[in-house]
């Protein structure tokens, strides 16, 4: 199990601001190790991002996304103590879903 | 006669493993269903096919869609990207990196309030142009930026 994800809401107006870090190798496949094998693609393909359980963002990513990935979103017509969770899957079948609430 | 066998076989055992995953709780079927990966379009390796794997050829400029990326990124692996789309009905953004080995970086849909602005970290392995494509209404825009690589982001 991959370690847990560290997310930040916060309210500006009425737009809550999401700031999702990650820890995920989010390895390419491309790459070639010391013994000039190469390393397997091991990478984040999709997110969700739910506001109280329904889903407001789900995003689908490829290896060119950089290690331990960062995301920002914006969210229309959130509150203070709204529950926001977000999960990940990746291609080895791996996934992880943690929650905050918007502050 | 007996590959026909082999086949009836193969399909039934299939069947049957995913079943057994859906029971044990192993595949969520609502986390399987909220986004399935697009395979075609992230493993494309050229950009127009990419571009047509999600649907949005014939992209034309609008003002509403704005992209925000550094001129010149030191670091490769690590370039901040900031697509927001102001055109009304957004209900998805792409973003490529055009001169990566597999141009689709990231993919993003809409939906319930969350609005179609977005902050992403790619790796860029070269000097290469980004571009965002975002679809409102069935049709297709695109926003494009050149950011200069001085170190490249998928180096081993």
């Amino acid at each position: 199990m991959a370690d847990p994800m560290k997310i930040r809401a916060q309210l500006k107006g009425d737009e809550a601001v999401v700031r999702v870090l990650m820890s995920h190798p989010m390895e390419t496949g491309q790459r070639k190790d010391g013994e000039g094998k190469v390393i397997p693609a091991h990478h984040i393909q999709t997110l969700t991002v739910a506001l109280n359980g329904k889903t407001v963002v789900s995003g689908q990513t490829g290896g060119s996304v950089s290690r331990n990935p960062v995301f920002g979103f914006k969210l229309k017509g959130a509150k203070t103590g709204d529950k926001i969770s977000v999960s990940w899957k990746d291609n080895k079948g791996d996934s992880r879903t943690d929650e905050t609430t918007v502050s | 006669m007996d590959m026909i066998r082999r086949t009836v076989l193969k399909g039934a055992g299939a069947t049957g493993v995913l079943v057994g995953l859906l029971a044990t709780g192993v595949l969520k079927p609502t986390l399987a269903h909220a986004a399935d990966w697009n395979k075609a379009a992230f493993e494309a390796k050229d950009f127009d096919a990419a571009l047509k794997a999600i649907g949005g050829d014939g992209a034309a400029a609008h003002k509403d869609l704005v992209m925000k990326a550094p001129e010149i990124a030191e670091n490769g692996a690590v370039v901040p990207i900031d697509v927001t789309s102001n055109i009304p009905n957004t209900t998805s953004i792409a973003i490529f990196v055009k001169k990566n080995p597999f141009p689709l970086s990231s993919y993003f849909e809409f939906a319930n309030g969350g609005m179609a602005d977005v902050a992403v970290r790619l790796k860029v392995a070269e000097t290469s142009v980004i571009q965002a494509v975002a679809k409102a209404d069935g049709k297709s825009y695109s926003v494009h930026k050149e950011v200069k690589v001085t170190v490249g982001g998928c180096g081993g």
